[in-house]
């Protein structure tokens, strides 16, 4: 019979719930930050500096989704989603030793809330119209009113650092694990430690763990899987499916997960653009875009393409979006056959190999896409050889970003394009902008100044009732209806969600990878390194 | 070194060739996609392997080898025919016009070549098929292309106008015509022939910048600049070398015109 050993147990138990402290993380973003004022942030390299030195009333886990209390240890949403309340934790103090109170909230709040100063990370809590009232309550609780109810109101925080309204540092005093040491512009990023962060661990230690984060700036991703492959940086939090081949799981590449980044194509229905009268028809026939969909061999760009780390996409939701994404709608399935019939019934009718419209016209049209986009080049390939079984001729060209946007922002001047949307939240109000007819991101047909179909006005209005709703529970059907609407009428034929992939040392611990930005170093104040290179728990 | 430059010659005979006979001797169509083969070593079916989206790469290389070295030198031969008529009418005309000419030489010079090249691409009609589209690109980097050779004529022109033939020829009563006819231009061509030689592997190589930026030919028309995309994997290399044929087959061309050129020159 074994004997359970008392000291291996108590080994065994410390390695589980022991971390060591210090050492110091190192990790690449891919550019110079654009603005290190917290509430300023649009790119990524200064998300991530947000992320690591200042902290929120609310966070999203990136890993189950759900809402976690940060700085505010209870909230509540009342008046229908018009109002929430934050009470906040008790002697949190900021990096410079002052204290946390609600008038840092309120100050936070009335800033990002002001029209004038167009804070992004206020976008979604900005009203039309009416204006927001922020209410100091006590020291510890500060209330907002809005005009109108906003759906996933409290998520929303998750986004918004709270800066201090009294510390000589400004924007410089954080809330977060780290705090602002060295900044050589093309070279690296240094934080250090923040002294005075209010979380401690399981068993009473503070946090963070880490002593110090290195962040280099490297815009050429081939020396940073080097690098990392060398250990000499600790994590990669985007890599492409060649690289993710290349490091291996072995050596630390991880697959996260599908993420609710979208590759789509779709079709200018602009009424004055610049092309042909008979090609605006094709694209305004919901028979033609689905006929196209059906076309579109996605297991095969997901093997291709992705070499197996991507997902069918059925709509704007990838699977990774439990919550909304309606699991009763199915990625289009191939059937040439069935895209020849309906095509047939919408007046189409090939002629010696060649797809012709009623008027006789060649189906023919260009696809832009960005050039560089190794990933994108090959899928517009092989959706060239799809469409060409119907007798459709496609002619692909790359263009530079900026070229491409001037095409689908100005002068409409494009026939279909392919591109990726980037999916930085879960709450359907994230695409808020791309569905409402009257956005500028609306990308098939912008800035309408009354919904032309009358699909797109269903569209609108399901949307707007959804984000004006705080209960889950009655936006579901809402978000429902609206995805079968997208999924009949296909204005943007979804292709694949691509999965996270990432590197992780084996050196780092507690380092739980998520499809959510940022992907490995959201939980950074738990996060240690394993080695030598830091002192004793 | 003549052997060389026979070498030179032969080789560069033997691939336009093979070139010219590539919708014959080409295994399969370069749009072929054979999807359930993607990735494949090279086979007795697909002698240098299978690109991963399923097209055999021999047929494309030998394609693609068509594109770059049949429109190089066309773009060389539209360079050089302006480098000419520019360098010559720098070298010989007024001191003005040529120090005007010498100073719009030196802006063109000045100028990042492929950014112009991006701003025209993109401005060219979006359905141009594949073929039109690369012509295009070549036509516009050989209208792009001439300011180094105008300089060096120029300079040639120059030298020529003070030689010693030339005032003897003017002082025996030959005309403005006759001097360039018979005392200039034959002096002159071999150095236009040696320009073109240099233009030519430049072309190809520019044209394959193009194309490992996404930005060359259009898919499916392959191109070695298009191929040579395939690189910028590095694992890939170690995996699967024959993916370097098209950088090997540019690299002897380039090599082969740069020892043609050369000679060329050595016989002026």
């Amino acid at each position: 019979m074994r004997r359970f050993s008392p000291v291996l147990c108590a080994v065994v138990l410390a390695g589980q719930a022991w971390a060591q402290t210090g050492g110091e993380l190192h990790f690449a973003i891919s550019d110079d930050p654009k603005t290190l004022d917290p509430l300023q942030v649009t790119d990524e390299p200064s998300d991530a500096i947000r992320y690591l030195t200042t902290g929120t009333l609310v966070r999203i886990d990136r890993k189950t989704f759900e809402l976690k209390p940060e700085l505010a240890e209870s909230w509540r949403v009342s008046e229908g989603g018009r109002r929430i309340s934050f009470k906040l934790r008790s002697g949190v103090l900021f990096s410079d030793g002052s204290s946390l109170d609600a008038e840092d909230v309120a100050y936070t709040m009335r800033r990002i809330l002001d029209p004038k100063t167009q804070v992004p990370a206020g976008d979604q809590l900005r009203p039309e119209n009416g204006s927001p009232t922020v209410t100091v309550l006590n020291p510890r609780e500060v209330s907002l009113l809005l005009p109108n109810p906003v759906g996933g109101l409290e998520a929303l925080f998750d986004a918004v650092p709270i800066l201090s309204s009294r510390s000589m540092l400004k924007e410089r005093a954080g809330l977060g694990p780290f705090i602002f040491s060295e900044y050589k512009p093309g070279a690296f990023l240094l934080l250090k430690r923040n002294p005075n962060y209010w979380k401690k661990d399981d068993r009473g230690r503070p946090l963070p763990y880490l002593e110090s984060v290195r962040i280099e700036i490297q815009q050429n991703r081939e020396i940073e899987m080097v690098r990392f492959r060398r250990g000499e940086l600790h994590l990669m939090s985007a890599l492409d499916v060649d690289s993710f081949d290349q490091i291996g799981t072995a050596q630390g590449a991880l697959d996260a997960g599908p993420t609710f980044d979208s590759e789509m194509l779709w079709f200018n229905q602009v009424p004055n653009a610049p092309i042909p009268a008979y090609k605006k028809k094709w694209f305004l026939s919901t028979a033609f875009r689905l006929a196209l969909s059906e076309a579109v061999q996605r297991e095969d760009i997901v093997k291709l393409v992705y070499h197996g780390r991507a997902t069918p996409a059925a709509g704007p939701f990838s699977p990774s979006a439990k919550p909304w994404a309606d699991t009763r709608l199915k990625p289009t399935a191939f059937d040439p056959e069935g895209a020849s019939r309906r095509l047939a019934a919408a007046g189409f009718r090939r002629e010696n190999g060649v797809l012709k419209d009623s008027a006789g016209n060649a189906v023919e049209f260009s696809l832009i896409t960005n050039a560089g986009n190794r990933n994108r080049a090959r899928m517009a390939s092989l959706l060239q050889q799809d469409f060409q079984r119907l007798g459709i001729k496609l002619n692909i060209v790359t263009l530079d970003m900026p070229s491409l946007v001037e095409r689908i922002n100005r002068g409409f001047q494009y026939e279909a394009c392919l591109l990726g949307l980037t999916g930085t939240h879960l709450d359907p109000n994230d695409q808020l902008n791309m569905w409402l007819s009257s956005s500028s991101d609306h990308v098939w047909n912008p800035h309408q100044t009354a919904p032309e179909t009358q699909w797109e006005a269903e569209i609108d209005r399901l949307m707007r009732e959804q984000s004006s709703t705080s209960d889950p529970v009655k936006r579901k059907p809402l978000i429902d209806r609206f995805q079968a609407i997208v999924h009949d009428q296909a204005p943007i034929i979804y292709i694949v969600h691509p999965d996270a992939l990432v590197a992780v040392s084996s050196r780092l611990g507690n380092a739980a990878p998520s499809v959510l930005r940022p992907r490995v170093f959201w939980n950074a104040e738990q996060i240690y390194l394993s080695d030598g290179s830091g002192g004793k728990p | 070194m003549k052997w060389a430059s026979r070498m030179a010659w032969a080789f560069l005979i033997l691939v336009y060739l093979v070139a010219l006979a590539a919708p014959w001797i080409a295994p399969a169509g370069y749009a072929d996609q054979f999807r359930d083969h993607a990735g494949e070593r090279p086979s007795a079916r697909f002698p240098l392997g299978v690109d991963e989206l399923g097209r055999d790469r021999l047929s494309r290389l030998l394609y693609g080898t068509r594109v770059s070295l049949f429109l190089a030198p066309v773009a060389a031969t539209i360079s050089v025919g302006l480098a000419f008529a520019i360098g010559l009418t720098a070298g010989l005309a007024t001191p003005f016009l040529a120090r005007t000419l010498d100073l719009v030489i030196d802006l063109l010079l000045s100028l990042p070549t492929l950014f112009l090249l991006l701003i025209a691409r993109a401005m060219l009609p979006l359905n141009a098929s594949p073929f039109a589209s690369v012509l295009l690109t070549f036509l516009l980097m050989g209208a792009l292309g001439w300011p180094a050779s105008a300089r060096v004529l120029s300079g040639a022109s120059r030298a020529l106008r003070g030689s010693t033939f030339l005032v003897q020829a003017r002082a025996l009563g030959c005309s403005s015509a006759g001097r360039l006819a018979i005392q200039i231009l034959p002096n002159l061509w071999p150095l236009v022939v040696a320009q073109f030689f240099f233009l030519v592997p430049i072309f190809i190589l520019a044209e394959a910048n193009l194309g490992i930026l996404g930005l060359g030919v259009s898919e499916p028309l392959p191109s070695w600049g298009s191929m040579l995309g395939e690189l910028t994997n590095p694992a890939g290399i170690s995996r699967a070398p024959w993916i370097l044929a098209p950088a090997a087959l540019l690299l002897m061309v380039a090599l082969s015109f740069h020892i043609a050129g050369k000679q060329e020159k050595a016989l002026s």
